[in-house]
């Protein structure tokens, strides 16, 4: 049962998604805390130059665009939800983007065995634990990311709770954005 | 005040002393007028029957000024501390002396200090070396280097009676610099926990003239020195000591 | 959504005559009703204070009467000695005085200050709480582990931290540090609540300045504690990796750097002062306006300070970290930071000064934790800034000069802000008085002994004492004779102390049987929660919820014949 306290606004934005944007506030703190660790060290020590050559950029690149387009398809199935007021559209563009969010697992996956096979382990160096950890962290948040949006889309697709397809997607969004921060911090910069 | 329990045994202990006194006097001001005036209203506006409170938003400026006055005034007081502390600070930190006396090394681990002094030829790292452990000797009025390592955790190379402290870093070296005033012994303390024998960890500083110093590195036979490789002495008389509780430790390393 | 139409009657209509259903399980165990919760954590508190205040007492005693058998404990180890101080610290702080003052405080408060009948989200609120529960058992079963509980101190610095070789606790540490996760998580939970209720469920016609102070501050705080302690988080996962997986990022022999935990440690550990002080602030705040009839001197100067301190806030962590081995030049920048917020912070003790100024005071027991809380507090920042200045912190760095001086900040905002906090709102808690006469003993009882406790450690602090060392017989400068009789002086007045909060457990509970009834406003004070019930129903005011008219401390109005003027009662 709703509190009526959950029904105000004084504010002027829905307390739903005021509260997601404070959860990314959060979330912000704790990607920024181990990228500034990161970068902290990797400019103190110019050697690490040499492991972050062993990364694949190209699977970086490929799941970057992944993750993009599967953002597109939960803003296309926000406007499904708030526009046309369609829950089974906006179900089936969550469960694409559930798809694209798979698919960048699977890829890290791959990518992950790869160079775990070849040596290349969380303990084998400080930029290789960094590589792990950072993208580990990011990982598990498109795990939840995903859960979060079979529910939304479960409902959805019931025609409830339509304006979690937008909080969902908003969270969805920070996911992305993380990840065009790891990109080029962990793959491009040699 | 603080001259009162520790003699000031370096350069620069007065300094630091003077810093701690300016800082005294200013804030002992703030605090007894504050403390003076806070009582006096709780005394002078205690409840009595037949007079009512005041309404007074403090939003006027003939109000706001009882804050804003005292703000301006300690901020004033704060760039005095800020000028003291620097000026001591870069003394003791930053400059080290352009000729010293003599380096010397000092080196932490679980629980012990080890120290290498340079020697009769005045050089570190040459087969004149003296290395002992938990005590140091140093020649009066003279300066010297020190350069801190250790070998395991965090350590602190604390020296109270030189107002001196400087945590100590395995995988770095940090380089620092002392000169003594006064003969004695006295204590060095690690001052960063260091594990289960912190408390364990106790060294001494000897301060001595020049002739008492060198008499005493004359004592110390050349054969016997070189065959003192570093940390093997503190194998043998730290490790005794907690053996029970840390022979994994010192084994570990 | 069509529930969003307010409808006064809906909450307390519907749930009223289902409370007589609710088994004690769903009433007080599972219940989502922010009151029930912030008890919860008020209890939960208190326990782990009573834990953290023995661990204090054993050793105190061994420091006092080295190798003594120590009633209740046995004899302390220099093992057990260091997780004594560690787990002393780390329950006082993450354990005490957060889930006293953040989440009983701010659970309690918010909702009942700002009109509404309920957390945005009460199902989150019961999850954190929880998640805290379960923390707190966390931490408390690492004393039960093969090689005991971690003894690294409180700030867990790396190497020591991390490697089981040199800490000689491989369990007790990972413990620590997914214990303090889970505590930082259960509140990050809490923060978003606290928050999102202040900024959004305030009651009609509550502008952002009718909002009573001790909400500012609490929601201030957990923006601090939210943007402050993700770092550390990331950290604690670092430090997790290197105790358990074999990670290197903070051991300097793989490449690592243990000075990076430090700064991702103060980071969050300077701003998490001010989380914990900016409430005890807020309820003396609430508490010196009733009990001297006066408005708040200059209520926007407390809230622009306030706003200030939290940004310079993060501006000066590594005043911790003067000797650190960091950059020496890096301690100038960071003296002049740490100055610098001494301004906000004095001035709002001046604006709290200054609001007695013209008041007709009554000395009522909540009246006087409040007062000692600005007298106690005046001492510790006045002798913070001996360690903010980096000259002098080169000779107090890691002194019991240190160890006093955040007592003297700590034990008032903990524990003097807390009794002041429950003696004030006991009434509405349980609709009954508590008994002054005992209030005022435990009162005298607690402040002085405090200061008997940690004056003779200034002293000791000031004559080298380092802190963290179990027994001082090995170092001649700190065991002559003088010291041990102050560290005994110390001892015994902790004791007393302790003994003397029997008499506050008796009269907390006592009361709520035998104390004479409340009624609604015992204070005839102004804010909203003294409108409702008290206690107050599931729902808050079943009868409509109220809106406001007015700031919160219109106290001794002159167009008024009362000397209070509640903020909802119309012009």
């Amino acid at each position: 049962m709703r509190p009526i306290a959950n029904t105000r606004t004084a504010a002027g934005i829905p307390t739903a998604r005021l509260a997601v944007w404070w959860v990314l506030a959060s979330e912000i703190v704790i990607f920024g805390g181990v990228l500034a660790s990161y970068l902290m060290q990797r400019m103190g020590n110019p050697d690490w130059a040499a492991e972050a050559a062993a990364t694949n950029v190209w699977i970086g690149a490929f799941n970057t665009f992944v993750l993009l387009t599967s953002s597109l398809s939960a803003v296309l199935a926000h406007h499904a939800a708030e526009h046309e007021q369609d829950g089974k559209k906006a179900a089936r563009l969550l469960g694409l983007t559930i798809l694209g969010g798979g698919i960048f697992l699977c890829v890290k996956g791959f990518e992950w065995y790869t160079e775990i096979s070849h040596g290349m382990t969380i303990q084998s160096h400080p930029f290789w634990s960094f590589y792990y950890t950072a993208a580990g962290i990011h990982a598990s948040h498109v795990i939840a990311g995903m859960i979060l949006m079979a529910f939304v889309a479960k409902d959805a697709a019931k025609g409830l709770e339509l304006h979690r397809v937008e909080l969902v997607g908003i969270y969805w969004h920070f996911v992305d954005v993380v990840w065009i921060f790891l990109f080029p911090l962990l793959y491009i910069a040699k | 005040m603080i001259e009162r329990y520790l003699v000031q045994a370096s350069t620069f202990a007065a300094d630091i002393d003077f810093v701690i006194n300016l800082i005294a006097v200013l804030v002992g001001f703030w605090f007894f007028l504050t403390a003076g005036v806070f009582f006096w209203l709780l005394f002078r506006f205690r409840r009595r029957d037949g007079v009512p409170s005041e309404y007074i938003t403090g939003e006027e400026k003939e109000h706001k000024r009882f804050i804003s006055i005292p703000h301006y005034l300690i901020m004033v007081c704060d760039i005095f501390i800020i000028v003291a502390a620097i000026q001591v600070w870069v003394n003791v930190k930053q400059d080290l002396p352009e000729n010293p006396h003599a380096e010397i090394r000092v080196i932490g681990q679980q629980w012990a200090w080890t120290f290498v002094h340079p020697g009769p030829d005045g050089e570190l790292d040459t087969a004149d070396d003296i290395v002992t452990v938990e005590e140091l000797r140093v020649e009066v009025n003279q300066p010297y280097v020190f350069h801190l390592e250790s070998r395991d955790v965090l350590h602190n190379f604390s020296v109270p009676v030189f107002r001196l402290k400087q945590d100590v870093i395995p995988g770095r070296v940090i380089t620092g610099w002392f000169e003594a005033t006064k003969t004695g012994t006295h204590d060095i303390q690690c001052a960063e926990i260091c594990g289960i024998g912190h408390g364990l960890m106790p060294g001494r500083i000897v301060i001595e003239s020049a002739a008492d110093h060198a008499a005493w590195m004359a004592g110390k036979a050349p054969n016997q020195l070189a065959a003192t490789v570093r940390g093997t002495t503190v194998a043998a008389t730290g490790g005794t000591k907690l053996a029970a509780a840390s022979g994994d430790a010192l084994n570990a390393n | 959504m069509a529930e969003s139409i307010e409808h006064p009657g809906h909450a307390g209509g519907h749930d009223a005559p289902h409370d007589h259903e609710m088994s004690f399980w769903s009433k007080y165990i599972f219940s989502t009703d922010h009151k029930v919760i912030a008890m919860q954590y008020l209890f939960t508190g208190m326990a782990m204070g009573l834990i953290g205040g023995f661990f204090a007492y054993a050793f105190r005693m061994q420091l006092a009467f080295p190798g003594m058998e120590v009633p209740g404990w046995g004899m302390v180890s220099p093992a057990d000695y260091n997780s004594l101080v560690t787990n002393h610290g780390t329950i006082m702080i993450f354990w005490v005085a957060m889930p006293v003052l953040i989440a009983a405080f701010g659970n309690f408060l918010i909702p009942l200050m700002i009109g509404c009948d309920d957390m945005v989200f009460p199902k989150i609120n019961r999850l954190s709480f929880q998640i805290f529960f379960v923390s707190a058992i966390v931490l408390l079963s690492s004393f039960f582990v093969p090689g005991g509980a971690f003894g690294g101190a409180w700030t867990a610095y790396p190497p020591l931290s991390a490697n089981p070789n040199y800490s000689l606790t491989p369990m007790g540490s990972s413990i620590w540090v997914v214990a303090v996760a889970l505590e930082f998580i259960a509140f990050l939970l809490g923060g978003i609540n606290f928050i999102t209720t202040a900024m959004n469920a305030r009651a009609p016609g509550m502008k952002l300045y009718d909002i009573p102070i001790v909400v500012w501050m609490i929601v201030v705080a957990s923006i601090l504690f939210m943007a402050s302690v993700g770092p550390l988080i990331a950290g604690a996962i670092m430090l997790f990796m290197d105790q358990n997986i074999g990670t290197h990022f903070f051991d300097p022999a793989y490449g690592g750097d243990p000075i990076l935990w430090q700064h991702l440690f103060w980071f969050f550990g300077h701003p998490e002062v001010y989380v914990v002080l900016l409430p005890a602030m807020g309820i003396t705040a609430e508490i010196i306006t009733v009990f001297a009839r006066k408005k708040l001197f200059a209520y926007r100067t407390v809230l622009y300070t306030t706003f200030g301190t939290g940004v310079l806030s993060f501006t000066v962590w590594a005043h911790h970290q003067f000797i650190a081995g960091i950059d020496p030049r890096m301690a100038h920048v960071f003296t002049i930071t740490t100055l610098l917020i001494s301004i906000p912070i004095a001035e709002m003790c001046f604006v709290y000064v200054a609001t007695l100024y013209g008041g007709s005071i009554t000395f009522s027991t909540p009246m006087l934790w409040a007062l000692a809380f600005i007298f106690e507090f005046l001492i510790g920042g006045v002798t913070g800034i001996f360690l903010g200045a980096s000259g002098s912190d080169i000779y107090f760095h890691d002194t019991y000069f240190v160890l006093a001086h955040f007592h003297y900040t700590f034990f008032p905002i903990a524990i003097i802000g807390t009794f002041a906090g429950v003696t004030f709102w006991y009434p509405k808690m349980f609709g009954k008085m508590m008994n002054d006469t005992l209030g005022k003993l435990h009162f005298w009882g607690t402040v002085i002994p405090f200061n008997l406790i940690f004056i003779p450690l200034f002293v000791l602090g000031a004559a080298g004492q380092h802190r963290r060392i179990y027994n001082y017989e090995h170092f001649p400068e700190l065991s002559a004779p003088w010291m041990q009789d102050l560290r005994q002086v110390a001892t015994i007045a902790l004791v007393v102390m302790l003994g003397m909060q029997l008499v506050f457990f008796y009269n907390f509970f006592a009361s709520m049987f035998r104390g004479k009834a409340a009624g609604k406003n015992p204070w005839k004070s102004n804010t909203l929660e003294w409108t409702a019930d008290s206690p107050p129903p599931h729902g808050n005011w079943p009868e409509g919820l109220p809106n406001v008219y007015r700031g919160p401390y219109e106290y001794s109005h002159p167009d008024r014949d009362d000397d209070y003027w509640p903020q909802n009662v119309p012009s």
